[in-house]
């Protein structure tokens, strides 16, 4: 029952990290587990404006086995017999901001706005426009779920842009409430921070690998992150991690050589040297990980959750369900959540 | 003895003295662009680029963009600013020279807005403008068009062979290439040509769709986001003419047969998605890389006979053929994976750099993948 403390902390979830550690990955992970928990999950993706594909979209819809590109409305990629789903779609600053203009009563002006260019005016001279919208549109979403309205999701996945940018992302409507400025934006600027500094309505899950520099750039991200974006963090993933072999600690070829003479193998001279440098890379690479892990423990008091390395680098179905266990595991085994 | 220049047939990294006339011009420094999407090692990548042309004996500058601290110390670039700092060389390991530079994109900026004001005063009120600072620090593609300036700037100075630039992870490789027009594009933009005709006309002259703009803007983001615009481009006046032709110039060097293109990229499938949509996108605006760079490969050992993996199952063995086992799954996905760049781009020089034991944070890890992407 441990691993529903995963989502009912809060409703929103936002996924961020190096690029390169998996966070779309991870994304499809958590909201596959919330299926699974019968929950309804719906995965963000963010948009360049007027992008037609995005890579990540791609990648997402694949790991559940579907060839479909996310756009803006919804699709379903997972529907099962619990009463557990997953959404995904795709969210750009533009389509945010004219879904906001329509519920505000301003449908006439959004064309205009965004067909003249007049998106890129305000873009330029507030700050974090762009990044505020797509937040408001979480936002929007998380206050319809919160009022129980039928369809609303469960659980509200961000697929949020790399470490390095989260940090301006998720400050942008704090710096945009410094900025002078009022209207409709600085109202929804208020709605946001409110959100993102609530522990009970949204968290945000970090996504590293077990290597030096995303651990060290997760750690920074962490403190800038609560610092600055008044955040908090649920915790961290990591992802990649290799599953520990015992294997001889210094292995050399004539030692494995006797080995399989005695099994009444002969095993040519490339063969036993492969076996052995193939140990030592898988040993080198277990040292550098377990020392990761525990640094990253020393310096983040946050729950690490691991995800297994996927030899297999075609991430599809049958791998979402061997990762979606593993962070069952890992959530059963090792999240404990501060109020 | 530096080779001075490198045409376009050429590796420009280590290649051949240049074609015919080259040696006579007095600037013809090469300019490699590495793009790639995030987390596979750009950054690091263009740093070994530099210091493989160092040991050939050129004058190589990299220009990161936000590198990880330790490989910023490294480099000797953390905290120094804008400008191209001097990376000694330890005990003979080049004899070239390495420059690198960390860009900060706000000072290249307010240094184009020094250079193309009228007078010190109007420059003082621009940097002082609130929208000038959103510009500068929030506008997408900023960050793009200052690297993009800061080589220009580098390449116009004469003082290097090669100058390899590092850019921000892009989805969107056209961010970048079309980073110089993109400000002015801004600069053309219709609602903003209109902003600035208040001061000659008032307000009250503006065109009644120019009205509904303005009041539209004030309506979602506030009166004084208005105000500080129009007062911004107020400001700007005089200086679009400079920054447009600067941007030109730019985007001629980027276009022009000193520059070409690496693609850094990892084996690993979602990464390699991302890397061939770059590469689509490139090809769209008549740009192709000369150079991939597949970073942390790795290796492929040799496989045992079926009979002998049966016969070893039960013996203590064991865990080395299953770690045989799933460590070449890895080579053979990995290679699948690069196959697909190789057919994406058939032409180019293709260095695969092997899975580094630790991560390069320093001169000899550089080193190490510079040997890599020696021929």
């Amino acid at each position: 029952m441990r691993s529903t403390t995963l989502f009912s902390t809060a409703r929103v979830l936002i996924v961020t990290g190096k690029g390169g550690t998996g966070k779309t990955t991870v994304s499809g992970v958590l909201a596959n587990l919330a299926a699974r928990e019968g929950l309804r999950a719906m995965v963000f993706q963010i948009g360049a404006p007027g992008a037609r594909y995005e890579p990540g979209t791609v990648q997402l819809a694949r790991l559940f086995g579907s060839d479909e590109v996310l756009g803006y409305e919804a699709s379903v990629l997972v529907a099962n017999a619990a009463g557990g789903s997953v959404h995904a779609r795709a969210v750009t600053p533009d389509t945010a901001l004219v879904e906001y203009l329509h519920l505000h009563g301003m449908r006439r002006l959004s064309r205009r706005l965004v067909n003249s260019g007049a998106l890129d005016v305000v873009a330029t001279a507030v700050p974090g426009m762009p990044d505020m919208l797509v937040l408001g549109k979480l936002k929007q979403m998380e206050r319809a779920a919160a009022a129980g309205q039928p369809e609303a999701p469960d659980v509200i996945l961000l697929d949020a842009p790399a470490a390095g940018h989260a940090v301006r992302f998720l400050q942008s409507p704090r710096g945009l409430l410094e900025a002078a400025g009022g209207g409709p934006v600085r109202a929804q600027a208020e709605e946001v921070v409110q959100m993102l500094s609530d522990p009970q309505r949204c968290r945000v899950v970090l996504v590293t690998t077990p290597e030096e520099t995303p651990v060290s750039e997760t750690v920074e991200t962490a403190q800038l992150l609560e610092r600055r974006a008044g955040v908090s963090i649920l915790a961290v993933v990591v992802n990649g991690r290799l599953p520990v072999l015992s294997l001889p600690s210094e292995p050399e070829a004539a030692g494995l050589d006797a080995l399989a003479r005695a099994a009444g193998v002969r095993l040519g001279r490339q063969q036993l040297e492969g076996l052995v440098a193939a140990a030592r890379l898988r040993l080198e690479r277990q040292e550098v990980q377990a020392a990761q892990v525990a640094r990253l423990g020393r310096e983040l008091a946050l729950p690490q959750l691991e995800l297994p390395f996927c030899f297999d680098a075609d991430l599809r179905p049958q791998q979402l369900a061997t990762l979606t266990d593993a962070l069952s595991t890992a959530v059963a085994a090792g999240l404990e959540v501060a109020p | 003895m530096r080779a001075p220049v490198s045409d376009h047939f050429s590796d420009p990294v280590s290649g051949p003295v240049g074609g015919p006339g080259a040696a006579a011009s007095p600037n013809l420094t090469s300019v490699i662009v590495c793009m790639g999407p995030g987390g596979v090692g750009k950054t690091t990548t263009a740093a070994a680029l530099a210091l493989r042309a160092a040991r050939a004996g050129r004058r190589a500058c990299v220009v990161t963009i936000d590198p990880a601290r330790r490989l910023a110390d490294a480099l000797g670039v953390n905290g120094v600013g804008n400008e191209p700092h001097f990376v000694p060389a330890p005990a003979g390991a080049w004899p070239g020279e390495l420059w690198a530079v960390m860009l900060d994109a706000q000072s290249t900026f307010d240094n184009l807005v020094g250079r193309y004001a009228t007078a010190p005063a109007q420059a003082e009120a621009i940097l002082a403008n609130p929208v000038y600072r959103n510009i500068s620090a929030a506008l997408s593609g900023t960050q793009e068009y200052m690297a993009i300036e800061k080589l220009y700037e580098l390449q116009e100075s004469g003082a290097y062979d090669l100058i390899v630039v590092d850019t921000p992870p892009a989805q969107h490789a056209l961010d970048f290439l079309e980073a110089p027009a993109h400000l002015a594009r801004l600069l053309d933009n219709r609602v903003f040509r209109l902003l600035m005709t208040p001061t000659r006309a008032g307000l009250r002259a503006l065109e009644i769709g120019a009205q509904l703009m303005l009041r539209t803007i004030s309506k979602i983001a506030g009166g004084q986001v208005v105000a500080d615009t129009v007062q911004f481009f107020t400001q700007f006046e005089g200086m679009e003419e400079g920054f447009r032709e600067r941007a030109a110039r730019a985007e001629r060097l980027l276009r022009s047969e000193l520059t070409s293109f690496a693609l850094v990229c990892s084996p690993r499938r979602d990464s390699m998605e991302e890397a061939l949509y770059l590469v689509s996108q490139l090809a769209a605006s008549g740009v192709r890389p000369g150079t991939v760079v597949v970073n942390r490969c790795y290796p492929l050992y040799p496989a045992l006979a079926p009979e002998a993996v049966t016969a070893l199952a039960a013996t203590p063995l064991a865990p080395l053929l299953a770690n045989l086992e799933e460590l070449r799954m890895v080579a053979a996905t990995e290679n699948d994976q690069l196959g697909r760049v190789v057919a994406a781009l058939p032409d180019a020089t293709l260095y695969r750099v092997a899975f580094l034991a630790r991560d390069v944070y320093d001169l000899d890890g550089l080193a190490e993948v510079a040997d890599h992407l020696a021929d």
